[in-house]
């Protein structure tokens, strides 16, 4: 295989013993890049030149014996994340200009790791979307069947991953936008426990349901990239002071011992049949591994589209107040009145799906509407994390399917934002209660789009996550399998 | 309806948002639709029901008030759509 193709671990092990260099890993990337991303449009900002000098400097390093765990790994990084003197927009024409002054936590900690940063992959604007259709900058398309959207909001990154344009990315994920993608796409991602990872730095949509994690071509890369960013940060007041284990210590062999729920509503009317199969079969390979299973109810499920809706929103409109074409981004410079400035800069800068979301946020939080709609959304949200707890009092891991149904078509759905919200309803309710989350790849549908396993924990069991998924990934055997 | 093209134009001021006619029409149907579909919360009795901001019970995150390295004023401004190196210009106020 090619270098481009191959796993974080796999080139650790190459690298070490000298047998490639980060240049030249680096090189086969950046060819791949040219050759396939006229297809895929999984990038909106490329760093050709820094990532070059990047990978000299890893190999320096690494001859003087230094150099971290990702030490001359070239990676993605969806564009919500600021990265020091390189363009962060957000998906939006609201920050085009934007060069942050300073680098996300995480992107420190990548870089203390040693990692090559590729440049900045595509996302639905400001993460607002399930299909990354939201953006300013064009459409990637998914790499197994370019008509198909690649899901999202970090679409860009699960592209990236997938068409080999990069060997890991990070994304965030505040509905579902690391799962879904990675599902849609055939490629791991994780969603950790809200406060694992810093979000200093991430541009907020909603920040109470906002988590930063890493998608990847396998179980074991996930693993290495989420201690790589994980960790208390005093300038996250969120984050959570709390060690960080080694999570590839947790991939093992059996799963004896683990409990696995199995939560009926995520089985409902409208899950495509293909979907159920597949997934039905993974919690088959689960047991064979040595897990019991249970059935599960999380009753209130059903409702937790609803209760995003609003208080996702609600939390945006406060969020996006801060572009306002006085300090960074778009200004309608036509407008000499304060108010006018404001309007026409935002009302130019973002795009209709935000519009539509910051004006949702802004009515619930209204003078009148509040108790009805954030209040109410807010007292389901506990009804929620309720059923959480009381399925965790029962078994250690709950197993779903991640998407009702495989990836759609582009244009499918974009005049009905409904339908949209709707296909999140299988992995919106993590975020509400904060809990750890991952798709797994489980299979195949008849025309070729892959399906994905989620697995959800509770807060901090991450490493059950790891465990159970790296189980289910060695009775599978489709990590050698690639879309194009 | 549950919501009028009156109240959306109305909410989109208080958002410093500015909506064509155009926009307002397909705004509200389309805001209309989003929150019939919301209205299924009020299924649930949530009259004894806490609500929850954060899924996690966090405390007030206190650190020492010390100096520390910060952004110099260029470049603070760096990325002023309209600056003078010394502050952000924006229209007149008073």
């Amino acid at each position: 295989m090619e270098l481009h193709a191959l796993t974080i671990h796999a080139l650790q092990d190459l690298l070490a013993k000298g047998e490639i260099s980060s240049l030249e890993l680096t090189r086969s990337v950046l060819d791949r890049i040219d050759a396939v991303e006229d297809k895929v449009r999984a990038y909106i900002t490329l760093d050709r030149n820094n990532a070059l000098a990047q990978a000299e400097g890893a190999d320096e390093q690494r001859k003087r014996g230094e150099g971290g765990s990702l030490c001359g790994i070239p990676l993605s990084i969806k564009d919500v994340l600021c990265t020091k003197g390189l363009r962060t927009t957000a998906g939006s024409k609201i920050l085009e200009p934007f060069i942050p002054p300073y680098d996300a936590t995480v992107i420190e900690k990548l870089r203390v790791e040693g990692a090559v940063i590729l440049g900045k992959a595509s996302m639905d604007e400001f993460a607002m979307g399930s299909a990354n259709e939201n953006c300013a900058y064009g459409v990637p398309k998914n790499p197994w069947n370019l008509a198909h959207v690649c899901g999202g909001s970090s679409g860009g990154s699960a592209a990236s991953v997938a068409a080999d344009e990069c060997i890991a990315s990070l994304g965030s994920d505040t509905g579902g936008s690391i799962r879904q993608p990675a599902s849609h796409c055939g490629i791991v991602g994780i969603k950790p426990t809200y406060g694992r990872v810093s979000r200093f730095g991430l541009l907020a949509y909603a920040s109470s349901l906002d988590q930063v994690g890493p998608l990847t071509k396998d179980v074991r890369d996930a693993a290495i990239m989420l201690k790589a960013i994980s960790g208390y940060d005093p300038r996250d007041s969120t984050s959570v002071n709390q060690p960080v284990p080694d999570y590839t210590a947790a991939l093992g062999a059996d799963l004896n011992g683990l409990t696995i729920g199995i939560p009926k509503e995520y089985f409902g009317a409208g899950l495509d049949p293909e979907v159920e199969q597949a997934v039905r079969k993974g919690i088959g390979l689960l047991t064979e591994a040595g897990a019991k299973t249970v059935e599960i109810s999380l009753p209130h499920t059903e409702y937790g589209v609803a209760a995003y809706y609003i208080i996702a929103p609600a939390e945006a409109s406060s969020n996006l107040a801060r572009y306002d074409g006085v300090r960074y981004g778009f200004r309608d410079h036509d407008q000499h009145e304060l108010l006018e400035m404001y309007r026409h800069s935002r009302s130019q800068g973002f795009g209709e799906e935000v519009k539509r979301r910051i004006i949702i946020g802004t009515y619930a939080l209204s003078s009148g509407y509040y108790d009805a709609y954030y209040k109410k959304a807010s007292q389901v949200r506990t009804l929620i994390v309720q059923d959480y707890a009381k399925a965790f009092s029962q078994c250690d891991l709950l197993v779903s399917p991640v998407t009702p149904a495989p990836a759609w078509k582009i244009g499918e759905k974009i005049d009905d934002p409904l339908s949209v919200y709707l296909s999140d309803i299988l992995t919106i309710c993590t975020n509400l209660a904060g809990l750890p989350g991952m798709s797994v790849p489980c299979g195949m549908s008849s025309s070729g789009l892959p399906i994905g396993l989620q697995l959800q924990a509770s807060h901090f069991a991450e490493e059950k996550i790891f465990r159970a998924a790296y189980a289910l990934e060695q009775r599978l055997d489709l990590a050698g399998k690639k879309p194009m | 309806m549950k919501i009028t093209p009156e109240e959306v134009r109305y909410v989109a001021t208080l958002a410093r948002l500015s909506l064509s006619e155009a926009e307002v029409e397909k705004t509200t149907l389309q805001l209309d639709t989003i929150l019939s579909y919301v209205e299924k919360l009020d299924e649930l009795d949530t009259s004894s029901v806490q609500p929850t901001t954060h899924a996690l019970a966090l405390r007030n995150a206190f650190r020492e008030d010390e100096t520390k390295a910060s952004l110099s004023q260029r470049e603070a401004l760096a990325n002023g759509p309209l600056q003078n190196g010394e502050a952000f210009v924006v229209p007149r106020v008073i």
